[in-house]
């Protein structure tokens, strides 16, 4: 390396490192905060280390909101709707990417067209639908409407095109496999690290979701993590590190998840931001 | 299996084993079968609400007692209610002092990350971690930094000897504070792309930038922007959508209303104010209407703008080049 390819190269990563500390302070911030009593956050100058009151706040938090039910409901809500995702979306995929049937391209068409409808559209008689059906305050209003995704059905189509070889299943075919068999056996199989991208992808947006269920969830005990989560605020408002705890533990799951999907999760998203 | 030495000469000829219209009427059934929970889904909660919604904004309906046709009177109201004009221009303001920045710093970031450096990895993961979090969570937190009296903000701004900011309070402070997570939020997910984009440009462009001499702001200017022309444009479509929907970060931060003189209240926030505070679902399902519009006209303004600069920068290299 030449001097000034090293001066260069230092630049480069000194610029980066202060992108990646700004990203990362808030959660230092936010740790900080669970980490004191909320006296000591707002004396001046602010202290940057750690203090001593976690446990005490975490344990405020359980007294304030029914902290493992709404975890538990975020994670039913969560976790139901992945399954139910993967499962409609790539049934669809591989019907799209790998066989013929009148009227395909059109339908596909009007998928693709779907993207264009912002949600809020169709949110108020939504509710008002929602209130038809009994559903108001239901679990089933939170996972039912966005239990298959036109963008997971694009996604897996487009991978599937290329994953799954046309021999392959023109073998099954000849075994005497059905469409379900050659999905099961042969498609899911295949589609793996696509199914991984999509599934992540999905638990985390509907972990994050706020506007429905705040609209839908109407009792308290009922609430998802992040309802629950705006109330400790909308409430303690001034009990800053105890609302940095429940924050805190509400972000580590997440996290985790994230962690352990990073690198395929990263390769895929900018992939299909490409091929859009 | 043991049908395989059997099998095996027919993989040749492509039809399948049994090509009767039987089988095929059957794959044909599993087939339409397989597709239909999105079509049904979206029948039910996608474009039943949409035709609903266009029936509900002529009416006045309190979403209990009957509704009350108004015709256009509704529409009427919605374009001489100032209100509705307020949060349009804050919902726009916002997304300018946001975007701009975010999308700008994102560019700068993929171009650095995108120089032959060690632990391209991390760095990508550290850059995402922001658009993975809970936006609940997140601007808890940034309330926490930009509040009045004692957030982190203005303890720096003391510390550095600038006069405190309000910024829960004053109007423009209120958009940057809200401005503010949302560029946090998505600069590394735009950042992301943009390098995805990047690394499809062929190296030699680099290369004989690099012969000729060029600075890094040359080939930033003359190679980088000018390709990545078609990426550009997806981030700036999909971040007006995003922009022009804004509500989380308003209403945990500010409540319903916006904060003071509604400084902070986007169509969204409003439109949520309306139906689901105030009941009044008629006007609910028109704001709905009016901001899908809006999100149309911008889409369209913005197709054309980075269309439009992007031919004429074309042009000037093809220019150059011969």
């Amino acid at each position: 390396m030449t001097t000034g390819e090293r001066v260069k190269s230092t630049v480069t990563h000194l610029l980066l490192i202060f992108g990646v500390l700004l990203s990362i302070f808030p959660f230092y911030w936010m740790f900080l905060m669970a980490t004191r009593t909320t006296p000591e956050i707002f004396r001046y100058p602010p202290a940057l280390v750690p203090g001593s009151h976690l446990l005490e706040n975490i344990r405020n938090v359980f007294a304030s909101i029914d902290f493992w039910g709404s975890t538990w409901n975020s994670f039913l809500v969560a976790g139901i709707t992945t399954v139910l995702v993967l499962f409609f979306s790539s049934l669809a995929a591989f019907a799209f990417a790998k066989f013929d049937f009148p009227g395909k391209n059109v339908l596909f068409i009007f998928l693709l067209a779907t993207f264009m409808v912002p949600g809020q559209l169709s949110i108020v008689p939504q509710f008002a639908i929602m209130a038809q059906l009994g559903w108001v305050g239901t679990l089933q209003a939170l996972i039912i409407p966005g239990a298959v995704s036109a963008f997971g059905i694009f996604l897996l189509r487009q991978y599937a095109e290329g994953a799954i070889s046309s021999e392959l299943l023109d073998a099954a075919r000849i075994d005497g496999c059905g469409f379900l068999r050659q999905y099961w056996n042969v498609a899911v199989p295949l589609l793996r690290p696509a199914l991984a991208f999509l599934g992540i992808f999905t638990f985390i947006g509907q972990w994050n979701d706020y506007l429905w269920p705040l609209i839908i969830m109407i009792n308290p005990e009922q609430l998802t993590l992040q309802v629950a989560l705006s109330q400790l605020f909308g409430v303690y408002a001034t009990d800053f590190s105890m609302v940095m705890a429940g924050t805190l533990l509400a972000v580590i799951p997440l996290l985790i998840v994230f962690f352990i999907g990073a690198r395929q999760f990263l390769a895929d998203l900018a992939a299909g931001a490409l091929k859009q | 299996m043991t049908t395989t030495p059997i099998a095996a000469p027919e993989k040749a000829t492509p039809p399948p084993a049994t090509p009767t219209k039987i089988s095929r009427r059957r794959e044909l059934l599993s087939l339409y079968l397989a597709i239909s929970p999105f079509y049904i889904l979206f029948a039910i909660f996608g474009v039943f609400p949409i035709v609903f919604s266009i029936y509900l904004s002529f009416q006045n309906w309190d979403g209990i007692g009957d509704m009350q046709f108004v015709g256009f009177a509704q529409y009427q109201f919605l374009l001489s209610d100032p209100q509705f004009w307020k949060v349009l221009l804050n919902t726009f303001q916002i997304w300018i002092i946001s975007t701009i920045p975010m999308l700008a710093i994102a560019l700068v970031v993929a171009f650095l990350l995108n120089q032959q450096i060690r632990a391209k990895g991390s760095y990508r993961i550290a850059y995402f971690i922001p658009n993975v979090t809970s936006i609940v969570a997140i601007t808890l937190i940034f309330g926490s930094i930009f509040s009045n009296q004692f957030g982190l903000v203005n303890a720096f701004l003391e510390w550095i000897g600038v006069e405190p900011v309000q910024w829960l309070t004053e109007p423009w402070p209120i958009k940057i504070a809200v401005a503010a997570i949302v560029i946090w939020r998505w600069m590394g997910y735009n950042a992301l792309i943009y390098l995805a984009g990047l690394q499809a440009i062929p190296n030699d462009l680099y290369d004989a930038a690099r012969v000729d001499g060029a600075s890094w702001v040359q080939v930033f200017f003359r190679i980088t922007v000018p390709m990545l022309r078609p990426i550009i444009l997806f981030t700036v479509i999909t971040s007006t959508i995003g922009g022009l929907q804004l509500f989380t970060e308003p209403q945990l931060l500010l409540g319903n209303a916006g904060g003071p003189g509604s400084e902070g209240q986007t169509i969204s926030l409003y439109l949520y104010q309306q139906a689901f505070t105030l009941n009044d679902f008629g006007y609910g399902a028109a704001l709905s209407w009016a901001m899908f519009i809006v999100i149309i006209l911008f889409s369209i303004i913005n197709w054309r703008l980075v269309q439009g600069t992007g031919t004429r920068g074309l042009r000037i290299r093809r220019g150059a080049r011969s």
